[in-house]
């Protein structure tokens, strides 16, 4: 067995000595079942080469920009609307008679009379144009770098276009350089949905039972709410919101009339969950729709919340359906991947639901991280009263919102739901470092040259990062899978995505050109010497 | 798909839709990967960076890196110059990069910081190098920031002390492709000009795979090379808008004569190109690339009936949408729509003189455009192909027509970067391109009894 510990200090020890005193707090190996404390959500050392990205990443192009039926006009220089334009693979379809513009890009590309002058003007004229060509439901206004300096006051230019044209019109003052990476992006896009647009449509109560459930932190990549929702529908849920994958303005106005909220990715959207339990009496449930088991319990966790019989009894019936149809394509998967191990770079959420699908396919993660989670994410949300706000996160609004007394009402009793909170992951988050096994690594805002340092070190056969790292990766004989955009596969989660994943990752570590990256002179001794009689025959 | 692009035209002030360019820092980021052993630098927030490395790699499929100053709101307040310089020594001690090529953004820019004073205070290792370019997100295009990165190389690393002449050309590609780079040096060593090619991306954003990272490989243009750049004899830049200032920048510093012609794709540019390099060096044309020219006129005489009177839209950057247009019309197609998203007189200027000497008559041409207008353009009268980027897929789809690859990015097929677009060679892959994709289009349409086996 590796020593974990000497592989981190091998990462360490390049570092001059301010970044290695750094880059110490963000490194540990999970040598017991204790939880450690890890440093998280804090900056990024200037020169390194960090895979984060910024705040209005993690704004529009995370939470924001899946809503299909908005017109997301991005305010600034033209390239921050460009490289977010059709590059998340965040699926959408209209629903009926809505619009879709998934497929577009939108931009007040300023020039530099705009950054001069203000850009004020052209953004109200940038608002009146979408409006009068697209004619959308609703407008979203995001800020960049420059917006921010030159003091632009998109909130009034939004409340002024509101007004005039009579449609919601939502600025985010998501600025590039706020907070440490995309995280403060999704918070402040938490914010605004919460403030403006979550609990401003009401429907009535329906006469029939229903359970209605909103799906909070998933995007839909690669078509992953289809799948999930296909499985929720066929067990008799309704799914009413999704945030923000494939979602239409309306779902996530409507979205308080929901009986629970599901949380899949716990960074991005923990904010909005927590916000309505207080406002609106709605519980969350953190769950993980990635691999088998991990699905199977969420359905069983959802189940048992609403404390249905017929439910529960559906909810078996079908996962033994759904298990029955992938288990012997899944057995195949995994006699080919048994015994490999893994190492998971991923955002927020990923690094830790993919640990369960790939042990099931018989591979041990044996590195792990996250890009921009906080320590709740790592350590659990008990963490949470501890941690220090620095400077920077305290840049980034924190709205608190209080009962709102007519709409106010809890889904099933306050005594119930205590005992239940006992045994279900109910306004809990547990956090990755508690599943990952011992022996094992955890490296906050991994950087390239200690993923470099780490894959040889190591030698998994699966490092599943995103396109910065893949080809870094590729080209030492490892495969790399995107876990942002699956390689343009999916879906991946639920059962049949679970398929998908083993079959993608089962093909990626034995495609056949692995075993050509050395040519046979390399491989065998050459035999070098004249060729008798050439001469002669010519 | 882009269904609520309307056919009827509106002319819009500030909403710029489905844009045709992106901003100056990731060409800049580009231009600095052609220099060998060298590191770009993001003079911004991170995510600048982190958006222009995962184009580039998405682009390329190779890895692309780069650092970053990483931004904080601190710095926004007090000024970058500690982000930068604390990220330079950084660089040095931990990735080890010959050069360091630092590009502004959009932020670094509006604050104010001034690069020249940042670097000259920072102390830089013995034998390595700073160089540094403005590259502000809201002038020009990713088209201006190449051509200011490589401006930068001329500046900051040219020895301006004319020592002895080294009897070679200057050449700078442009923006072109890695495959397209090693396509001129392969031309050129046919045609025996000595010569030194600056920035150049080939084996460095598609280098191969040996089972070891390396995170300088082969490719890139020497510090030695760039510092003897005033030695040589005559610069050849192509493409106006990537290479120019340069080519410029080398005359003025050294007296090193500016030649520019456009980016050689076509048979016209690459006669062109071949007559600037004769005339350089007043050698006798090559055999062997004279032979690939007779096969290039041979390959357009026999399938002209495959594209011949189609009416064709281009989009993408002007350095390459210039000869494009040029080299369809010597096919016998016609340019209907001519877009770029750089903008740029030169561009509309270059493209009406093009049509006015083949008589071509009614297209419409715009620099500083996006792609709801060319698609609008298209609604109005429809053309029988596109030739552009990868973002001309949505059109594509939309209008049905096929859609040639051709520029940056491509985000969705192979084969740019390691199959050249210039030269003979490079005309010849874009006619098989233009010429397949016609008829795999009629034989995915056409009745039973139309379908035929020899075309």
């Amino acid at each position: 067995m590796k020593d974990m510990n000497k592989v981190v200090d091998k990462i360490l020890d390049a570092y001059p000595a301010k970044v290695m005193k750094n880059r110490k707090e963000h490194i540990l190996v999970k040598d017991s079942e204790d939880i450690p404390k890890i440093g998280a959500n804090t900056r990024t050392i200037p020169g390194i080469i960090t895979n984060r990205g910024c705040c209005y990443a993690g704004c529009k192009g995370v939470v924001i920009g899946p809503i299909v039926d908005m017109v997301h006009i991005v305010h600034g220089p033209v390239g921050c609307s460009y490289y977010a334009w059709g590059t998340r693979r965040n699926k959408g379809r209209a629903k009926d008679g809505g619009k879709n513009f998934l497929s577009y890009a939108f931009t007040t590309d300023m020039q530099e009379s705009d950054i001069v002058f203000g850009g004020d003007k052209k953004l109200a004229q940038a608002i009146k144009e979408a409006v009068e060509t697209f004619n959308p439901r609703a407008i979203s206004v995001s800020a960049t770098c420059p917006v921010g300096l030159i003091g632009d006051d998109i909130h009034k230019v939004a409340k002024d276009a509101e007004k005039e044209y009579g449609i919601p019109v939502l600025a985010f003052s998501c600025e590039g350089y706020k907070g440490v990476s995309q995280s403060a992006g999704h918070h402040i896009a938490n914010n605004k949905l919460m403030k403006d647009v979550i609990g401003t449509i009401d429907i009535p109560k329906p006469k029939e039972k229903e359970f209605t459930l909103n799906i909070l932190g998933e995007y839909n990549i690669g078509g992953d709410e289809w799948e999930i929702s296909r499985v929720l529908n066929k067990i008799g849920y309704k799914v009413a919101a999704c945030m923000t994958g494939n979602a239409e303005y309306e779902d996530i106005a409507k979205s308080h009339n929901a009986d629970l909220n599901l949380v899949q990715c716990h960074r991005s959207i923990n904010y909005i969950a927590e916000m309505i339990e207080i406002k609106y009496g709605m519980p969350w449930m953190k769950v993980n729709f990635i691999g088998m088991e991990n699905m199977s319990n969420t359905l069983r966790n959802i189940a048992k919340y609403f404390g249905d019989e017929d439910l529960i009894k559906r909810t078996e019936a079908v996962i033994s359906e759904e298990i029955s149809e992938i288990e012997d394509e899944m057995a195949y998967y995994k006699e080919m991947c048994e015994g490999k191990t893994a190492m998971l770079y991923v955002g927020g959420s990923r690094a830790h639901h993919y640990q369960g699908l790939l042990g099931e396919i018989g591979m041990d993660t044996i590195l792990a991280g996250y890009e921009f989670g906080h320590r709740d994410d790592y350590e659990g949300r008990d963490v949470i009263p501890d941690i220090k706000l620095d400077a920077d996160t305290r840049n980034i609004e924190e709205i608190t919102v209080e009962k709102d007394e007519q709409k106010y009402r809890l889904r099933i009793p306050a005594s119930r739901l205590e005992e239940l909170k006992k045994e279900l992951p109910l306004n809990q988050y547990k956090g990755l470092i508690t599943d990952m096994k011992t022996n094992t690594v955890v490296i906050d805002d991994l950087n390239h040259y200690e993923t470099e340092i780490a894959v040889k070190a190591l030698k998994p056969s699966f490092f599943g990062s995103g396109i910065k790292d893949k080809y870094m990766i590729q080209k030492m004989g490892i495969y790399s899978k995107q876990m942002h955009s699956y390689d343009y596969s999916g879906p991946y989660a639920g059962y049949k995505g679970a398929v998908n994943f083993a079959r993608d990752t089962a093909a990626g570590i034995h495609t056949p050109a692995w075993s050509y990256t050395i040519p046979p002179w390399k491989k065998e001794p050459m035999i070098t010497g004249k060729v008798e009689g050439v001469e002669k025959v010519c | 798909m882009l269904d609520h692009t309307p056919k009827e035209i509106n002319e819009r002030s500030a909403l710029v839709v489905n844009p045709a360019k992106t901003c100056q820092p990731i060409g800049a980021m580009y231009a600095a990967l052609g220099i060998h052993r060298c590191l770009p630098h993001s003079h911004g927030s991170q995510g600048c960076c982190s958006y222009h490395r995962m184009h580039l790699t998405r682009h390329y499929r190779d890895p692309i890196v780069a650092s970053t100053s990483s931004f904080t709101e601190g710095a926004c307040v007090f000024g970058g110059k500690s982000n930068l310089k604390k990220g330079i020594e950084n660089v040095f001690e931990i990735y080890d990069p010959d050069v360091i090529a630092v590009n502004t953004t959009c932020l670094s820019e509006t604050i104010g910081d001034d690069l020249n004073d940042i670097v000259l205070s920072t102390k830089v290792p013995e034998g390595k190098t700073v160089i540094y370019a403005s590259t502000p997100s809201y002038q020009g295009s990713h088209v201006t920031g190449f051509s200011n990165m490589t401006k930068a190389m001329v500046t900051h690393m040219v020895n301006k002390n004319k020592i002895i002449e080294n009897g070679k050309l200057a050449v700078i590609p442009g923006y072109v492709e890695p495959s397209d780079m090693s396509e001129i040096k392969r031309m050129l060593k046919m045609l025996e000009a000595p010569f030194t090619m600056f920035p150049d991306t080939s084996g460095v954003v598609n280098s191969p795979n040996t089972g070891k990272y390396e995170m300088y490989p082969e490719g890139g243009t020497t510090v030695e090379e760039l510092s003897d750049l005033g030695n040589c004899e005559k610069t050849i830049a192509m493409g106006k808008f990537s290479s120019e200032a340069a080519a410029f920048e080398l005359e003025k510093l050294c007296d090193v004569e500016a030649n520019v012609i456009n980016i050689p794709i076509g048979i016209k540019a690459t006669d062109d190109f071949v007559m600037k390099v004769l005339e350089a060096t007043g050698n006798e044309m090559s055999k062997e690339l004279e032979f690939e020219r007779g096969q290039l006129v041979d390959l357009m005489i026999d399938i002209h009936n495959h594209y011949h009177g189609k009416k064709v839209a281009i989009f993408g950057d002007p350095d390459i949408v210039i000869p494009m247009t040029e080299f369809v019309i010597s096919l016998g197609m016609v340019p209907k729509y001519i877009l770029t998203g750089t903008p740029g007189n030169a561009f509309e200027k270059s493209i009406n003189e093009i049509l006015k000497e083949a008589g071509i008559e009614g297209s419409k041409v715009k620099a500083g455009g996006d792609l709801m207008t060319l698609h609008q353009w298209m609604k109005n009268e429809a053309v029988d192909m596109l030739i552009g980027n990868t973002y001309g897929k949505y059109i594509a789809r939309a209008e049905d027509v096929p859609l040639i690859r051709v520029g940056f990015p491509i985000l969705d097929r192979v084969g740019h970067s390691l199959f050249p677009t210039v030269g003979y060679k490079g005309a010849m892959r874009l006619i098989e391109k233009i010429s397949t994709a016609f008829l795999d289009k009629y034989d995915r349409e056409c009745t039973d009894e139309d379908f035929e086996l020899v075309m």
